[in-house]
């Protein structure tokens, strides 16, 4: 152990207890919060704005029963979003996860079809998702390849070879599959409860569990971190195939809440992950996002469609409106990096 | 005969470092005017002042006997002085005759390309100087002489009068240097000012009609070749006494920590180490850029790990693979490049320091916020670092607190070995003397330091014994107390073994 020594001299030997919280300067002052979690707090605020304007124009939008549904039906897209924003923190991309999650569909309908027990079909689907994420992971930290590149690939591969499967086919889901067998109500609120509880664990586990710091460390500058004694291509491969198996448990979540699994669903899923993420405040650029900013984005597109409706506005503009708010996110960076820089 | 480039009292500072403090120089037509300076003496800022390539604070600069102000890269471009780098900047696919056209050609994006027409221009200005390289050729299949060459005939093309030459000798053979010496004659014989560095004197004794000597920012005089010898340049290089802001030694050496014997890595030049640090001890090692310093450093922290001799730490020989085999026989490095290398930006100083220790855990380990805040507040407090607090953003700091940060993560995995690469560069000056109280400090409770400087005075006051390296591998060892000349000397590879 090395002794502590103070500025002034070097007597060795601990400082005494009092110096332990000690400010060195006056100018020792935990980095103001407001501004570091200004771009999460601003999209908050987005949202907030845009809540009370339903409330006041379109009361409707807060029926019960419709609103349970709208959320339900994100549930799986909040997971997938988490997942794509720990890859990006980690300065990769992945395009494949609705590939992945169509396929990951895909198979617990054929799985439940032959019979097995919910259980199991849920395990199996999990690990499908990881080894496909494995699968590009070993791709990008082993070969070295661009990310981009790599999933584009897999995301064309795993659609077009799902598309000659199945032809276009639905598969019919056991009854009992429904909601995990429960209610519609019980199923929605179970849903968005697993979504919820596995949003927080992540948020959690990303701020205070050893490998979310290496994440963060690998996406900010992976030459530093590899000298400091990481393993940035393990880190890499890891974090692809964490985002393989939320891709099969977000199809779980998804499968469930139809009759049938559509072979082609999560079509356009990866965009609006990574829209979303992008909206929360995840830096493509690695190593900046917090999942509670995701969260926030993955509310404020899925406001957007049913918010139009309500408000009579055509559809046909959602599209439009979801490109800007993600514009106006990136320049909000844009011109937040050039004012750091200066 | 008209002077070229004439350079008035410029200056030119980096945030608290001055680089020039007030440096003259002047380039007559048909000169081949050297340019002489250890590390970071400030060549490389007024070569690229020269340039354009960075605004002067202060001082006056006159091309061709006009003043120019607010200098430009494409300013000096036009004004004939072009640059010929170490590592020639060229596009690798394209043809030599296409590079030069694309130096030479100001055209619009729409207009016809003149195959024909490059291609006769580019053999005419190979043939200039004597260069037998096919226009034709794609440039990476050319090699590093050739490149430079290259360079050359589009400085020619573009009516050069002033061409800075960095180094052009570094990786060339004997028999690419007396190619490259023909045409630097034959430039100065057609009237062309050529300024150029290098660290051989040899060269500069054999090309050079005067040579100017820069120390810490300053010009130390101008004189004619012939009027100079080799020990007055050494002499002007090193320069003053060793200043009184270095730490006393006061420990004996303990037992040895780590030892090499005919270490080396053919990947990174290194070859036939054989090296003893001992506990308590601080040992310089010296040299040139290039000499293969930093190549040692990344071979004992498994960067480049080693392929020839043994590495042995506290008696036992060792496997060094990669770092993390590195930090767990208790080696710690703190690169030189901090921006890149060192201190994670984005990341809070607390994350900074507690990098290397986290390295080490398991993933699923709860990171317990309140041991790490106590742990870096304990080293903002002893290492004296100026700091909002430890959540602020690693980029917030200063130089010199960054590297206190650098140095406190590896002082947190504590280590038995450090090793200290250009520690105290870009740092400030007051900044840097508590550098050197901790290094000091941090011997005494017995570490091992190995420190890589380029900094002599540096080396000088703060080593118990001093290493020279010289291309690739040890070439003199000295002890506390030698003259900063003996080491510029061995350093320069005038004298061969010292004691």
């Amino acid at each position: 152990m090395l002794r502590r020594f103070s500025r002034t001299g070097f007597q060795g030997g601990r400082a005494p207890p009092h110096s332990k919280t000690q400010a060195p300067n006056l100018l020792l002052r935990d980095f103001d919060l407001m501004q570091k979690y200004s771009r999460e707090i601003s999209v908050a605020i987005v949202l907030a704005l845009l809540l009370l304007v339903m409330a006041i124009a379109a009361p409707a939008f807060y029926e019960p029963q419709p609103l349970l549904s709208r959320l339900a039906r994100e549930a799986p897209t909040l997971i997938v979003a988490c997942g794509v924003a720990l890859v990006m923190v980690a300065r990769e991309i992945d395009i494949s996860i609705g590939s992945i999650f169509a396929l990951c569909g895909v198979c617990a309908g054929l799985l439940a079809g032959s019979g097995w027990p919910l259980i199991a079909v849920c395990g199996v689907v999990v690990l499908i998702g990881a080894v496909l994420g494995a699968m590009n992971g070993a791709l990008v930290a082993g070969l070295r390849l661009p990310s981009i590149v790599v999933t584009l690939a897999t995301m064309v591969i795993l659609r077009e070879g799902l598309r000659w499967k199945q032809q276009g086919a639905f598969i019919n889901l056991p009854d009992a599959w429904q909601w995990f067998g429960l209610s519609q109500r019980g199923g929605q609120w179970t849903l968005i409860a697993c979504a919820l509880i596995l949003l927080a664990v992540l948020a959690w586990v990303s701020r205070n569990l050893a490998a979310g710091r290496f994440l963060y460390a690998v996406g900010s500058n992976a030459e530093a971190a590899r000298l400091a004694g990481l393993r940035p291509r393990w880190i890499t491969l890891a974090v692809f195939v964490f985002m393989g198996a939320l891709a099969g448990l977000a199809a779980l979540l998804n499968v469930v809440q139809s009759p049938q699994v559509d072979p082609k669903s999560g079509t356009g899923l990866e965009l609006k992950a990574i829209a979303a993420a992008v909206v929360g405040g995840v830096a493509v650029s690695g190593g900046r996002g917090n999942l509670w900013g995701v969260f926030v984005g993955v509310l404020l597109l899925a406001c957007i469609n049913p918010a139009l409706t309500y408000l009579h506005v055509e559809a046909y503009w959602e599209k439009a409106i979801q490109g800007a708010i993600i514009l106006l996110a990136v320049i909000f960076d844009g011109l937040r990096n050039r004012r750091s820089t200066n | 005969m008209a002077t070229l480039l004439q350079l008035r009292n410029v200056t030119k500072s980096f945030g608290a470092v001055r680089a020039l403090r007030g440096v003259s120089f002047a380039l007559e037509e048909g000169e081949v005017h050297a340019l002489l300076g250890g590390n970071g003496a400030g060549k490389s800022t007024l070569i690229k002042v020269i340039t354009g390539a960075y605004a002067l604070d202060d001082g006056q600069i006159q091309i061709g006997g006009q003043t120019v102000s607010h200098l430009t890269p494409a300013r000096a471009r036009a004004l004939g002085i072009a640059c010929i780098y170490q590592q020639p900047a060229l596009f690798p696919d394209l043809s030599v005759a296409e590079n030069i056209a694309l130096r030479l050609e100001k055209t619009s994006p729409l207009h016809t390309i003149g195959w024909a027409a490059r291609q006769t221009r580019a053999e005419e200005l190979l043939h200039r100087i004597g260069a037998e390289i096919d226009p034709a050729a794609e440039v990476r299949t050319l090699s590093m002489p050739e490149q430079q060459l290259v360079e050359i005939a589009c400085a020619l093309g573009a009516g050069a009068r002033v061409v800075i030459m960095d180094e052009p000798t570094a990786s060339l053979t004997q028999k690419e240097q007396h190619l490259l010496f023909a045409v630097v004659r034959d430039l100065r014989a057609h009237g062309v000012g050529v300024i150029y560095i290098s660290h051989r004197l040899e060269e500069i004794f054999a090309l050079a009609d005067r040579v100017t000597v820069l120390r810490d920012g300053e010009s130390v005089g101008t004189n004619p070749v012939d009027a100079i010898n080799e020990a007055m340049l050494i002499k002007m290089m090193v320069g003053r006494e060793v200043a009184a802001i270095y730490p006393l030694a006061q420990s004996a050496p303990g037992e040895s920590r780590l030892t090499l014997k005919k270490v080396g890595c053919v990947q990174s030049g290194v070859h036939g180490i054989d090296l003893e640090l001992r506990a308590g001890e601080i040992v310089g090692l010296a040299g040139l850029v290039g000499a293969g310093r930093t190549e040692l450093a990344r071979i004992l922290f498994g960067l480049t790990p080693a392929d020839a001799g043994e590495i042995q730490l506290g008696g036992q020989a060792v496997q060094i693979t990669d770092p993390r085999s590195a930090i767990a026989h208790g080696i710690a490095y703190v690169p030189e490049d901090r921006r890149r290398h060192g201190v994670i930006m984005e990341m809070s100083i607390a994350a900074n320091t507690t990098m290397a220790i986290h390295a080490q855990i398991f993933p699923g380990t709860w990171l317990r916020s309140a041991a790490e805040r106590q742990l870096t507040l304990d080293f903002i407090r002893d290492l004296g670092v100026k700091a909002a607090g430890p959540q602020a953003p690693g980029g917030s700091l200063s130089g010199g607190n960054q590297q206190k940060i650098a140095l406190a993560r590896w002082l947190a995995t504590k280590p038995k070995v450090l090793i200290l690469d250009e520690p105290t560069q870009g740092v400030d000056v007051g900044a840097k003397s508590e550098i050197y109280k901790i290094i000091r400090h941090l011997a005494a409770e017995g570490l091992a330091v190995l420190m890589i400087s380029s900094d002599l005075p540096e080396v000088l006051g703060m080593s118990d014994r001093i290493l020279v390296m010289r291309g690739g591998t040890i070439v003199a060892e000295f002890a506390r107390g030698a003259g900063a000349h003996e080491v510029m000397a061995a350093a320069l590879g005038q004298k061969k073994e010292a004691a």
